[in-house]
């Protein structure tokens, strides 16, 4: 498994492949990627009439196909691609086609360690799944969600399960969809799912589900939970447990649920996108506590700050004692810690991250088509081309830089004090 | 002044829903709509009306059927709400599928009669409270209930595959390609400053508009992306039909797609309806007072971009030319100078309908109403003479449409009552018809 703590902590800055140059070698040159360790910088380049490749670290692929997108790196730092020759659709590892090929392929997910790679693929107007290039042996009417559990040992992804002719408005009420784990479905099925999790161990499958035209509610290992409710929104596992939480709407308004309980007394115009802590005894989720209104809520207590455009992107410090997040207010994005908003904001903010010791927060935040990075609501002085998400170092000291300056694609590792 | 009985249509998801109801379950479910989830507003509208009978001249449904006096606004009302009121709830099965065809079918939602309300009741919301009903029920024309389970399952209107759309975006590259070497359709580049989203008939039936867009993205040198998940399609049905858990699950991820990418605003294509979901009555049905990012419509920006010499107009298109106000972005945002300023920039021979702007009459096909598919169309058609006599009285051969709905709605009008008149969006103008410069240097082939 990849652990972050190996990368290269020393401070230093290293530049890693000059972006100017790709650019004006290739007539095409797509969107670059770069890899969590910030040791690579990937881009699908344009070589010739009709063909294409992924160019990494200013090198390409070997191979070249007729199309070539959605460059992602996983998280060991090997680069996935969608590529396409001879009309036919597969995906190419680090250079390395799959034998197997289809009519399309889309929507790459790793397991968390990098190990697995798993894509959606269509063949013969049928739908299923390819991992690591082995194709499920079922094929179904149609997949929308594709999740796999953090070691990539279970895949559980929504299926439609029955025929639904044209406007067939009453079959779709029997229910057409459900839930496939692992290419065996389930038997129920439902008007809608939506919003599949597993556990971290992949034992245990949660999701929402439409049981009727206004009926709503959370199913967990195939057994729905017994109230049923206006609506619902993503459940997701309380993690190193089987234990599912839901935002579930009642008669008092939005409640947190566990397991089938309300769990928070506090009712809510709006619950949604819940996020634990790593300790797994915490949650937080956004909320309204009024209509137009949203803020966070921690552990059934609301931010007394609200804003009246966005929340999203919470996030807990590493000891789970913090929570920070994105806002937008007045269409300026910026970044709460704790209830209190930082002194500055921005055209746009990506989400934020907490040092190890929980006692700072690092962001990235663009203005005035520059980027910049900001700790604890103050701004660097230092404006990049191009910048992706500071990562802390594991001692919280120092920070990782993966930028482009003056046409160079450049990995630094600096002290945090630094940042100024 | 006529009164004719209303044709007998089949639509099954009328004729067979009712069959399941009781009168227990629909006074029970009505009882919950009117108390739980409609306020002051109903009851101020309801003890407002003054039966003055006003709003009658305001409505294309009306007028084209010789002021029959069902079609009048305030007989919607009368025949729905005001009799759920009379009865106490207790209403039958019956009644309400007359209740779901004067909401669905004979009102369209387009707010015009409101303006000429003494007191500016919003009889389109008194229906749509009618609709909301009648969905909680079950009772809902079949094919606008099909395009709601589309929204429900796919997060676009018409059963769109995920592989289908990115292949067709895909496609539409390589056509835009041919026009103008440089575009390109930046599938999921996140930080771009533009989303760019449409509505599923784009994907499903008119791919060109696609490829329209990245030429026009090309030219005008923007930083744009559109998504390749699910959350692409900005329209909204599930708005239509009654359905708000659907709607508000809609825009929400539409709105979570467009953050997801970072982009600092949303653009969308000619649709009104879609504006109308994404900016002002989609975000109230998840709790938001505004558009979590902001949106702007085609028809303003292609205004902007005009006026700030991105693109350039260097032809006019010589046939003369009409314009439908599409009710969401003119009566609903105040986009009718911008749109008039377009047609006077890129048409030769620009008439204008009358009445025009916000007063404009609807074409009948917004609101759900062409969403219930072929059992209604001659209905439809017959709903809106209206319409046709304002597009003849023009002389126009091409009426501009930046609407999917108008598109298509006026496409079936004239049909039946101004053969030899062509709809057009703007785009199309633009690009297809030659009325935008492409730079020489950005032509294939050009240096
Ligand atoms: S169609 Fe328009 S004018 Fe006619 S009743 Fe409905 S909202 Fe009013
Ligand atoms: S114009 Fe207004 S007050 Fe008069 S009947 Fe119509 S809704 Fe009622």
């Amino acid at each position: 498994m990849p652990d972050y703590k190996d990368w290269n902590w020393e401070p230093d800055k290293k530049i890693i492949a000059d972006v100017a140059d790709i650019g004006n070698k290739y007539s095409e040159v797509h969107e670059f990627v770069v890899s969590g360790d910030g040791e690579k910088i990937a881009v699908p380049v344009k070589t010739g009439d009709g063909e294409f490749t992924a160019c990494v670290n200013g090198e390409l692929w070997d191979a070249r196909f007729e199309r070539l997108w959605y460059p992602r790196f996983g998280p060991d730092a090997r680069l996935a691609a969608l590529v396409m020759s001879d009309d036919e659709w597969t995906v190419g590892v680090d250079g390395s086609v799959w034998d197997e090929k289809f009519e399309y392929v889309w929507n790459t997910q790793f397991s968390a360690d990098g190990g697995r790679i798993g894509v959606q693929t269509k063949k013969n107007f049928q739908y299923s799944v390819c991992i690591d290039g082995k194709p499920w042996e079922n094929t179904y009417l149609s997949i929308r969600e594709f999740q796999m559990s953090r070691d990539g040992a279970t895949v559980a992804v929504l299926a439609q399960l029955e025929e639904l002719s044209e406007a067939d408005v009453f079959t779709f009420l029997d229910g057409t969809w459900g839930v496939v784990v692992d290419d065996k479905p389930w038997d129920d099925k439902y008007m809608n799912t939506w919003g599949v999790t597993l556990s971290d161990d992949g034992r245990h499958v949660g999701l929402q589900v439409r049981v009727d035209n206004m009926k709503y509610g959370i199913v967990a290992d195939g057994k729905l939970w017994p109230e049923i409710f206006a609506h619902v929104w993503e459940p997701g596992f309380r993690p190193g447990t089987g234990s599912l939480l839901a935002p579930v709407k009642t008669a008092g308004g939005f409640a947190l649920y566990e397991d089938g309980s309300p769990i928070w007394d506090s009712r809510f115009m709006q619950i949604w996108k819940l996020v634990f802590s790593p300790d797994a005894n915490r949650v937080c989720a956004v909320v309204c506590p009024e209509f137009g209104r949203t803020t966070v809520a921690v552990d059934d207590r609301a931010w007394d700050i609200t804003f009246a455009d966005v929340v999203r992107d919470q996030v807990f410090s590493p000891d789970s004692a913090r929570v920070a997040a994105i806002t937008k207010d007045n269409n300026r994005w910026s970044i709460c810690v704790d209830g209190k908003p930082w002194p500055v904001d921005f055209d746009m903010v990506w989400k934020p991250a907490f040092s190890h010791d929980g006692s700072s927060v690092v962001a990235k935040g663009e203005q005035d088509g520059k980027y910049f990075v900001a700790v604890d609501g103050r701004v660097w002085n230092q404006p990049f081309e191009m910048l992706w998400e500071p990562i802390m170092s594991p001692d919280g000291a120092k920070v990782l830089l993966r930028y482009v300056e003056g046409g160079k694609y450049c990995r630094r590792v600096m002290p945090l004090n630094e940042i100024k | 002044m006529k009164y004719e009985p209303r044709p007998e249509v089949k639509d099954d998801g009328l004729d067979e829903s009712i069959k399941k109801l009781t009168p227990e379950k629909i006074k029970e479910t009505i009882r919950f709509a009117l108390d739980k989830e409609c306020g002051a507003r109903l009851k101020v509208y309801m003890d407002t009306c003054v039966h003055c009978g006003l709003c009658a001249t305001a409505c294309h449904q009306c007028i084209s059927h010789d002021m029959d006096p069902k079609y009048a606004p305030v007989a919607k009302v009368k025949d729905t709400l005001v009799e759920i009121f009379k009865k106490d709830c207790k209403v039958s099965p019956e009644f309400m599928k007359l209740a779901a065809r004067i909401a669905y079918i004979e009102c369209g939602g387009c707010r015009r009669c409101s303006m000429y309300c003494p007191f500016g009741i919003d009889i389109a919301y008194l229906l749509m409270v009618v609709r909301r009903i009648c969905s909680m029920l079950g009772v809902v024309p079949m094919y606008l209930q099909d395009t709601t389970n589309s929204h429900s399952v796919t997060y676009n209107q018409m059963w769109v595959q995920q592989d289908e759309w990115i292949d067709t975006l895909q496609w539409q590259e390589e056509d835009a390609q041919k026009v103008v070497k440089t575009a390109r359709i930046p599938l999921e580049k996140e930080g771009a400053d533009i989303m760019y989203s449409v509505i599923a008939p784009e994907p499903k039936i008119l791919a060109q508009l696609l490829a329209n867009a990245a030429v026009i993205f090309a030219v005008a040198g923007l930083d744009w992306t559109m998504p390749a998940t699910d959350g692409w399609d900005n329209s909204n049905m599930a708005m239509y039909s009654g359905d708000f858990e659907s709607s508000g699950r809609l825009e929400r991820l539409h709105h979570e797609t467009a953050m997801r990418l970072k982009v600092k605003k949303i653009v969308m294509g000619e649709c009104g309806h879609a504006f109308r979901g994404a900016v002002y009555d989609g975000p109230r049905h998840i709790g938001q007072a505004y558009p979590a990012v902001p949106v702007i419509h085609a028809i303003e920006f292609y205004h902007d971009l005009i006026t700030s010499g991105k693109i350039k107009i260097v032809k006019k298109f010589k046939k003369p030319v009409t314009v439908q106000d599409p009710c969401n972005t003119v009566r609903g945002r105040g986009l009718g100078g911008k749109l008039r300023d377009l047609m006077n920039w890129l048409c030769e021979d620009f008439r204008d309908m009358n009445p025009r702007f916000e007063h404009n009459y609807c074409c009948g096909a917004g609101g759900g109403v062409i969403n219930c598919g072929p059992p209604w169309t001659r209905n439809r058609v017959v709903a809106n003479r209206t319409k046709g006599d304002q597009i003849n009285a023009t002389g126009a051969e091409v009426v501009v449409t930046p609407c999917h709905n108008c598109h298509s709605g006026i496409e079936d009008i004239i049909k039946e009552y101004a053969p030899g008149t062509h709809v057009k969006f703007i785009s199309e103008l633009l690009v297809d018809e030659g009325c935008m410069e492409i730079p020489e240097h950005l032509r294939p082939g050009g240096d």
